[in-house]
């Protein structure tokens, strides 16, 4: 059924955005929109660590530990499912080399976890050789909850979703295992410049 | 869309025509979806305003960041035609020949739905006694006010206690804060009537005014809840 | 927006399952897979600020149901719930 198209109906104004910057279906937010998908967890940081799981032993950091790691701040693009993109966004995070490169695993695949239960997976290419970090700063400020605070998984090349929000940890795969959304209708790989939201794409 | 009411500078009601419409029960609300010519489209619910007795409306709040409310209620014009879903809903309504007394809570465009209920109150002859706990920021945002004060005058079963929290009038003699529990003890009737209740607003509102009548008494199978989003508009 | 007012309840997805349904869903009754608790579908916790729709529990919170709106076609996974009443 063709829907009615609404006379002078536009939605809001929609940039889309400097040319090459900005993936297909994408348009440009100056904002920082929050979705959420259930209550946001407040974990004490006392409480806090981040496991790597599946190794040939398991990797744990305290959040003083995992401060105490080198990190860097890194400037880049995000694109979220939902359509909107923001450009040039300012994140201050571990990269995932610096954990992975602890742990002896020969893993093909990782499955994020993050308090709440949400989970996602991703290739092991693509969370490593400074394709991603745990990010612990945004906008020069520690990471609010609400964006995922006090430490979100960031991975700018796929879809937001990825970015895991309250990361806790990896479980290293042999075998690519379907998250959160990823079971429920979203790509397993996520590429937004070849457009991968759902299954099929 | 039909004719159109203005309700107060940012709030409007819509009346609908609608082929074959089904009729309604008071507290439903519909869905309505927009499409522009590059076929970008965008989806909202709206409580149904009108008494199942009367001609269909819907009364929209505009909101500021809002991308389909201003659309509704700024530029949409008699002769337009929407897409709409519904009548929807089967647990936040209320029928003549519940002869409960009703609660009614209501925290901004909350109303709506409510308005629906005391019109079908009214169109029906019902004798169940009705009270509104209204909550607006100024007297210019109280939806309805004319009507419910003729109505009022017109029948003792209907009782009506506005609460303004941001700005009174001068000379106002009703409340002047965000409810809370003292103020659910002053209005609403005793637990022990067994009166039914409906809440509806924005989430921090209505679980506010929920918790409020749980703690005195009132049963929770008992109260009837409907959130509004700030994702709405 | 407040996040805590993202949190809507079951008549906010009342539209979406009358049309996978076919039936007025939000008078329902459910039963939670996780914990027991039985409450109709209005009276559910429901997320519409995500990738998709997110219906949980109100008692113990755990996902009930997911719905996912993709081109011409929806994804629901109930797999929370453990019984769903249809009364038509």
């Amino acid at each position: 059924m063709s829907p009615i198209i609404s006379r002078g109906f536009r939605g809001r104004r929609r940039s889309e955005g400097p040319e090459g910057r900005v993936p297909p279906g994408q348009y440009v937010e100056d904002d920082f929109p929050v979705l959420s998908a259930g209550p946001t967890p407040h974990t004490p940081l006392e409480e806090w660590d981040f496991r790597i799981e599946g190794g040939a032993q398991p990797a744990r950091w305290t959040w003083d530990e995992f401060r105490a790691l080198p990190s860097e701040t890194i400037t880049k693009d995000i694109h979220c499912v939902t359509k909107w993109s923001k450009l040039d966004t300012a994140w201050e995070g571990v990269s995932v080399d610096t954990l992975l490169d602890q742990v002896e695993h020969d893993a093909a695949y990782v499955l994020a976890f993050s308090d709440g239960g949400y989970t996602t997976n991703l290739p092991i290419e693509d969370v490593t050789d400074g394709k991603a970090w745990i990010a612990f700063g945004y906008d020069g400020e520690p990471l609010d909850p609400e964006h995922g605070g006090p430490a979100r998984l960031l991975v700018p090349h796929l879809y937001f979703w990825k970015s895991a929000k309250w990361v806790r940890g990896f479980r290293l795969l042999d075998e690519d295992e379907p998250g959160f959304w990823e079971s429920n209708g979203y790509h397993m790989y996520g590429d937004p410049w070849r457009e991968q939201r759902y299954w099929g794409d | 869309m039909d004719d159109v009411v203005q309700e107060t500078p940012r709030v409007r009601t819509l009346q609908l025509a609608v082929p074959d419409w089904p009729g309604h029960r008071a507290g439903q609300h519909l869905d309505v979806r927009l499409t522009a010519e590059d076929g970008y489209q965008a989806q909202r619910s709206y409580s149904i305003a009108s008494a199942p007795e009367q001609e269909l409306a819907i009364t929209v709040e505009r909101l500021e960041d809002g991308e389909v409310s201003p659309y509704l209620v700024e530029e949409l014009r008699p002769g337009d035609e929407i897409e709409l879903r519904g009548p929807i809903g089967g647990y936040f309504v209320w029928e003549d020949g519940d002869n409960r007394p009703v609660l009614l809570v209501a925290g901004g465009a909350g109303i709506v739905p409510l308005m629906a209920m005391i019109r079908h109150r009214v169109a029906a002859g019902s004798t169940a006694p009705f009270r509104l706990l209204y909550s607006s920021r100024t007297i210019g945002d109280v939806i309805y006010r004319e009507e419910l004060e003729l109505l009022v005058a017109d029948d003792p079963g209907l009782e009506v206690f506005h609460t303004l929290t941001r700005e009174q009038p001068a000379g106002w003699d009703g409340y002047a804060r965000r409810i809370d529990e003292d103020m659910l003890r002053e209005v609403a009737f005793p637990a022990g009537d067994g009166p039914a209740v409906y809440i509806c607003g924005s989430t921090r509102f209505v679980d506010a005014a929920a918790d409020g009548l749980v703690a005195l008494g009132y049963d929770p199978l008992t109260i009837k809840t409907e959130r509004f989003g700030a994702t709405g508009g | 927006m407040r996040v805590e007012d993202m949190r809507l309840d079951g008549n906010a997805v009342g539209g979406v399952f009358a049309d996978l349904f076919g039936l007025e869903m939000t008078d329902q009754m459910t039963v939670c897979a996780s914990c027991g608790a039985h409450e109709v579908v209005a009276c559910l916790e429901v997320y519409v600020c995500s990738p998709g729709t997110v219906v949980r529990c109100r008692h113990c919170h755990a996902v009930m149901m997911c719905i996912v709106e993709g081109r011409n076609r929806t994804w629901l996974d109930v797999s929370g719930v453990a019984t769903l009443e249809l009364r038509r």
